[in-house]
């Protein structure tokens, strides 16, 4: 494997009223490989996340990031676009901020947007969006940047079950394109073993790794992969180390 | 029909209430310098429509002056404050103390200011000071309220201060921005009028100004003629700043 896109090394954060929330934690993402955060609330999946993203230190451990300025991308758990600004200029605001001229970042913006199945709403502002539109928009303003290490926390949370499994095949299908390495932070077991390489079981909080399920099959998945033994097998793995990593500290 | 109704409604309850009055100071005769009938007040109105438009506009103007002046002051203050919490400690208890004061109590001081030679000058600031607050209070808060994911947008992609104040911080003020400007916008009226009258004669020859003549000539049709366009000048200026917002709104929001 190639040298890892980032690297928590017995990490702990502490904070100032809450207490310990995340650690001792450790975890290595390889280029290219998706990692799915699976835990019950609170367990400390989103600093995780944070930390990663290089939003937030850790109070004690080591964190080495390869990703540097702008070749990391967060999608939040709700669209988080400007209100104000259309779907357009949303996904190009993270290529203006960071220099490039307006008229080539406008134009790299419709290409995600159109990536993302929403050519013909580069115009719309987020209001006219639906859920699941708005959310495409933000996995397009993440994809713009064509990120090394993209990072999901929980971010179909708020939509349909119908709308959050095409989503999840279009996410798949767009990592298929660039390969960066995603982790995405999630409570839903089947969705975490549908589309993760490696998903990695975090205790209730302060969150530690209860356990980690690889998941042996192609990426993007093939069609009636829910049926198949090696999903069923996964889920279940992952079930059975939630429910272990409830019982370890309740 | 029911729509009908309601829309007349008011209406009628002001055709009511001037019927009662007109009536009652015809029964009465009580003296036209204590209460004028209606109908004598119709035709002061008539007959001083346009001085009296005239006065209107004076006030109006200053008010709008005064407007510009605190939108420009508020929003600059705030953006400086918005920058640094200390200054923002800082500022918080003038502002607030400057908020709290009766815009009458500092009428006399401002007009010694501004000299006797020019008290257009001291009514614009003192409208300038009502108006300013809620502009001010309303840029601050907006300044803040822009959501913390998006913050975090920001802060991965490296944005500049400059950039997140212009790209992100003021875009998500404009609702309180509004709402600041249409409360700034009628205390200026309000202002105005009220520094007029502390002023006292002369200067700006608004509607206050038209009130107090009036009154010191005891014609009080006249007074009264004045107060009318007075209200009628409120009704339309909120009507219009209440339309403002929400077309303000639903271009930012767009929709």
């Amino acid at each position: 494997m190639t040298s890892p896109v980032a690297e928590l090394t017995s990490v702990e954060v502490d904070y100032p009223k809450r207490g310990r929330a995340l650690g001792p934690f450790d975890l290595t993402l390889g280029a290219g490989q998706i990692t799915a955060l699976v835990g019950p609330s609170g367990c400390g999946k989103s600093t995780a996340l944070r930390l990663l993203a290089g939003l937030e230190q850790p109070t004690h451990g080591t964190i080495r990031r390869a990703a540097g300025r702008g070749e990391t991308s967060v999608v939040f758990q709700a669209p988080t676009l400007a209100p104000w600004l259309t779907a357009r200029e949303n996904v190009a605001l993270p290529l203006e901020l960071s220099g490039t001229p307006r008229k080539l970042a406008r134009e790299k913006a419709g290409e995600a947007l159109t990536r993302v199945g929403l050519g013909s709403a580069v115009d719309a502002r987020p209001a006219q969006l639906s859920g699941g539109m708005a959310m495409r928009a933000s996995l397009a303003r993440a994809l713009v940047t064509e990120p090394r290490l993209l990072l999901l926390d929980e971010p179909f949370a708020a939509l349909d079950e119908i709308t959050r499994r095409t989503l999840a095949d279009d996410v798949l299908a767009l990592w298929a394109q660039t390969r960066p390495a995603i982790v995405f932070v999630t409570h839903n077991v089947e969705e975490a073993a549908y589309m993760a390489d490696r998903v990695v079981v975090i205790t209730r909080g302060p969150g530690r790794i209860a356990g980690e399920v690889l998941v042996n099959a192609p990426l993007p998945r093939p069609e009636g992969f829910r049926a198949t033994a090696v999903f069923r097998e996964a889920s279940e793995a992952v079930s059975q180390l939630l429910a272990k990593g409830a019982e370890a500290v309740a | 029909m029911s729509k009908v109704a309601d829309a007349l409604a008011p209406f009628a309850l002001i055709a009511l209430l001037l019927a009662v009055w007109e009536a009652a100071v015809r029964i009465t005769g009580v003296p036209a310098y204590f209460l004028p009938a209606p109908s004598a007040v119709a035709v002061a109105l008539a007959t001083d429509t346009g001085s009296l438009i005239q006065a209107a506009w004076n006030t109006l103007s200053v008010a709008l002056i005064a407007l510009v002046i605190a939108s420009l002051t508020a929003q600059l203050i705030a953006l400086i404050v918005g920058l640094s919490p200390f200054l923002e400690r800082a500022v918080r208890p003038l502002a607030s103390t400057l908020q709290v004061t009766p815009v009458v109590a500092i009428a006399p001081l401002v007009l010694i200011w501004a000299g006797i030679d020019h008290p257009e000058r001291a009514i614009v600031a003192l409208a300038v000071l009502v108006a300013f607050f809620p502009i001010f209070s309303g840029a601050v808060t907006g300044l803040k309220a822009a959501d913390p994911d998006l913050e975090r947008l920001f802060d991965l992609y490296g944005a500049s201060r400059i950039q997140r104040v212009l790209r992100l911080r003021l875009p998500s003020a404009v609702p309180f921005l509004l709402e600041g400007h249409k409360v700034g916008a009628g205390l200026a009226v309000i202002g105005a009028v009220v520094a007029e009258f502390g002023a006292g004669s002369g200067g700006v020859r608004g509607l206050a100004w038209r009130i107090l003549d009036a009154g010191n000539k005891l014609q009080t049709a006249r007074m009264i003629a004045a107060l009318v366009v007075l209200g009628l000048m409120g009704v339309v200026l909120h009507a219009l700043l209440d339309r403002l917002e929400r077309v303000g709104l639903a271009w930012w929001r767009g929709r």
